[in-house]
C-alpha cells in the first residue's frame, strides 16, 4: 500500500531529542544522525509529532493561496472547523470573507457533512454492515485501522468524507451552472488537518479525489482575520445547519446521526485503545463509533489556530444560534440530493480498503515466528528503560529494528558500555600475562 | 515452528484483565495472521482471560502458534464449574451481583468462546479447576 504522507521535518530545527518517537502511535519515526526520521509506509498523518516537538520541527505539507490561481473557477471548501477560528457571530462573514481571498464561490464542507449523515443513516439501516460502524471521516483513524486494527477494517463506514462530497458536489454544481468545463474548476480545502492532504494524493476507499489543493486553515488566517475587520455588507451564503457546523466537534457526527448507542473518542492514542476493546468484542451494544485523530475533534488539528476548547464553544454557540433556522438550513440537503439524484451508491467506496502490513515481521508466518523468537532473545539482552538513546521508541522497536537488519545491538548504549567492559577487562588480563622469556618462578 | 506465549493471570484484577489477549493479539499481527483469524483470536483469548479474573482463583493463558492454526489454552486453579451445560448456554452466569453490577458476567463468555472457535473442549471440576482448550486453524 502506497501512503504518501504529508508531515515532514524541517532538518535544521530537530534536535534529534526523542519526544516525536515516543508519541508516534504507529512508531513511524527513529533517530539517525541526531535528526528524526519518518518511514514513509508507516506514517498515519495523525500530527502528534507536529504537536509534541518543542522545536516545531514537524510541518505538514499543504498548498499555498497562490495555487488555486491554476484554474479558472476557484472553489473554496471550508471546514466546519475554520467557523470556529474566529470572533464571529455570524457564518456568512467567514465566507464573505473567503471570497475576497480570491475564490469565485465556497461550498461549506458542513453541508456535506449532512449529506454523509443522511447516506450513513440509511447504511446503518442496511442489513449487511458489520457494528459497531467506524466512521470514516477522520483519514488518520482510518489508517490507524490499516495498519494496526486489520481485523476492524470490515467495520469501517464505506462512504465518502464529507470534504469529499463537497468537491464532487461544487464542482457539478458550477459545471451545470456555469457551464465550466470539470478541469478548469479548482475546489481547495481550507483544512484543519494534515491527513486530509495525504487523502488527496492517496485517496481511501476510491481512485482519484475531487479535491485539487489543501490549505492549511493558519495559512490563511491572518488574512481572514484582517478581510473580517473590512467587510461591511454580508452576502448570504452559508446553508449549513448546526448539525453539519457541529462535525468539527467531537462527538458532532454522532450526534447529527440521531443513534443512541454510540462512542465518540478524541486523541489518537484514546482512540487506538477504544478501538482495541473493540477488537476483543467489547462495544458489541454500539452501533456507532466516532474516533477523531486530533485531542477535542478536528478544532483540535495541528493546523488550526485557535485553541480547541475555545474553538468548542464556539461551534457550540454557532450551532445554538441556528436553531431556529434548523429546519429550512435542513431542507437545504434534501433540495441538494434530489437535485443531484444522490444515492447511497453514489457515496460508497469503489474500492475496499487494504491492509497496511508494515508492522509485520514478514510476510511469510513461518519466518515471521522464526524472526519473533530472535526479537524476544534480543529483548531478553536490552535494559527494557525504552531511554530512545538508541533512536527507536522502546528497546521492543530497537530489538525488531535489529531483527530487520536496521539496527546493531550496539546501539543500545547499555550494551555496548558492558561490551566495552568486557573488553577493558579482557585488556586488564592481557597486560598481566607476561612473555615466557620474562615469567619465571621466583624461588 | 511453534511459538508459545504464556501468561499468568491475576484473579480479581480488573486493571490488568485484557493485558495478555492484547499480547497475544500483538504477536498474531506481527506474524501477519490473517484479520479473520486474528478477530476469532482475539475474541476468544479475552473472554477466557475474562473468565479467570471473574470467575477463578488465578491461573494461565497459553496460546500455541503454529502455521496452521493457533491453539488457546486457558487453566485455573479452581474453583470448577457445577454444571458445565448450563454454563455453556447462552446469558447463564454464576457471577456475583458485584461481578454483575460492574457490567461484567452476562453469561456469554462461554458461548462466545465455542461461536467463535474451531474446535472448542471444555474440562472442569468443581473445587478443582476448568481447562478450556481452544482451536482455530489459520486458514
Amino acid at each position: 500500500m502506497k501512503n504518501l504522507h504529508s508531515i515532514m521535518l524541517d532538518k535544521e530545527k530537530c534536535k534529534g531529542c526523542t519526544n516525536c518517537i515516543k508519541r508516534c502511535p504507529t512508531e513511524a519515526i527513529r533517530v539517525r544522525n541526531s535528526k528524526a526520521r519518518i518511514i514513509d509506509q508507516r506514517c498515519i498523518d495523525c500530527g502528534e509529532c507536529i504537536r509534541t516537538c518543542p522545536y516545531h520541527a514537524k510541518y505538514a505539507i499543504t498548498n499555498s493561496l497562490e495555487e488555486i490561481n491554476r484554474f479558472q473557477y476557484k472553489i473554496a471548501l471550508p471546514a466546519p472547523s475554520f467557523y470556529a477560528q474566529f470572533e464571529v457571530d455570524d457564518v456568512n462573514k467567514l465566507l464573505y470573507a473567503l471570497l475576497e481571498l480570491g475564490f469565485d464561490d465556497v461550498f461549506e464542507v458542513a453541508k456535506a457533512a449532512e449529506i454523509v449523515t443522511h447516506f450513513t443513516k440509511q447504511f446503518i439501516l442496511s442489513e449487511k454492515n458489520k457494528k459497531p460502524i467506524i466512521s470514516s471521516a477522520c483519514p488518520a483513524v482510518v489508517r490507524l485501522v490499516q495498519t494496526k486494527f486489520p481485523d476492524l477494517i470490515e467495520n469501517i463506514l464505506p462512504i465518502a468524507s464529507p470534504m469529499e462530497v463537497a468537491a464532487y458536489i461544487a464542482k457539478k454544481k458550477t459545471q451545470r451552472e456555469k457551464r465550466i468545463e470539470e478541469d478548469k474548476i479548482g475546489a481547495f480545502f481550507i483544512s484543519p488537518c494534515a491527513a486530509k492532504m495525504t487523502y488527496v494524493n492517496s485517496p481511501l476507499g476510491f481512485e482519484r479525489s475531487y479535491v485539487d489543493g489543501v490549505i492549511a486553515i493558519k495559512d490563511v488566517y491572518g488574512l481572514v482575520r484582517s478581510k473580517l475587520r473590512e467587510i461591511k455588507d454580508v452576502k448570504s451564503l452559508s446553508i449549513a445547519s448546526g448539525k453539519g457546523i457541529g462535525w468539527a466537534a467531537s462527538g458532532g457526527e454522532s450526534l447529527a446521526l440521531e443513534v443512541e448507542e454510540y462512542v465518540n473518542v478524541d486523541g489518537i492514542h484514546n482512540v487506538a485503545r477504544v478501538l482495541e476493546e473493540i477488537e476483543n468484542g467489547k462495544l458489541k451494544d454500539i452501533i456507532y463509533f466516532e474516533g477523531l485523530a486530533c485531542s477535542g475533534g478536528c478544532v483540535g488539528g495541528p493546523l488550526a489556530v485557535e485553541n480547541p476548547y475555545v474553538a468548542k464553544n464556539r461551534i457550540k454557540r454557532l450551532c445554538s444560534n441556528l436553531k431556529d433556522k434548523e429546519e429550512s438550513l435542513s431542507a437545504w440537503t434534501e433540495e441538494i440530493i434530489n437535485s443531484f439524484s444522490l444515492k447511497l451508491r453514489d457515496v460508497i467506496f469503489e474500492k475496499e480498503l487494504e491492509t497496511n502490513p508494515v508492522l509485520e515481521l514478514d510476510s511469510d508466518i513461518e519466518r515471521a515466528m522464526e524472526k519473533f523468537e530472535k526479537v524476544n532473545n534480543i529483548l531478553s539482552m536490552l535494559p527494557g528503560l525504552d531511554c530512545g538513546a538508541c533512536g527507536s521508541p522502546t528497546c521492543k522497536t530497537l530489538a525488531e529494528d535489529i531483527v530487520r537488519g536496521f539496527a546493531n545491538d550496539t546501539d543500545c548504549i547499555f550494551v555496548l558500555r558492558e561490551n566495552i567492559k568486557e573488553l577493558a577487562n579482557k585488556m586488564v588480563e592481557l597486560s598481566n600475562k607476561l612473555p615466557p622469556s620474562l615469567e619465571r618462578n621466583d624461588e | 515452528m511453534l511459538l508459545e506465549l504464556e501468561f499468568e493471570i491475576e484473579p480479581g484484577n480488573f486493571m490488568l484483565a485484557g493485558e495478555a489477549s492484547s499480547k497475544i493479539k500483538e504477536t498474531l499481527k506481527k506474524l501477519g495472521v490473517k484479520p479473520e483469524v486474528l478477530k476469532k483470536v482475539a475474541i476468544v483469548s479475552y473472554e477466557a482471560e475474562m473468565n479467570i479474573v471473574i470467575h477463578s482463583v488465578g491461573g494461565i493463558l497459553k496460546a500455541i502458534i503454529s502455521k496452521d492454526k493457533i491453539e488457546v489454552i486457558a487453566q485455573d486453579k479452581g474453583p470448577g464449574i457445577e454444571d458445565i451445560e448450563l454454563a455453556m448456554k447462552e446469558g447463564y452466569s454464576t457471577a456475583p451481583e458485584e461481578i454483575r453490577n460492574l457490567g461484567f458476567g452476562a453469561g456469554m463468555g462461554l458461548p462466545n468462546m465455542k461461536k467463535y472457535s474451531d474446535y472448542f473442549e471444555i474440562d472442569s471440576q468443581k473445587g478443582k479447576g476448568t481447562r478450556v482448550y481452544m482451536i482455530i486453524y489459520n486458514k
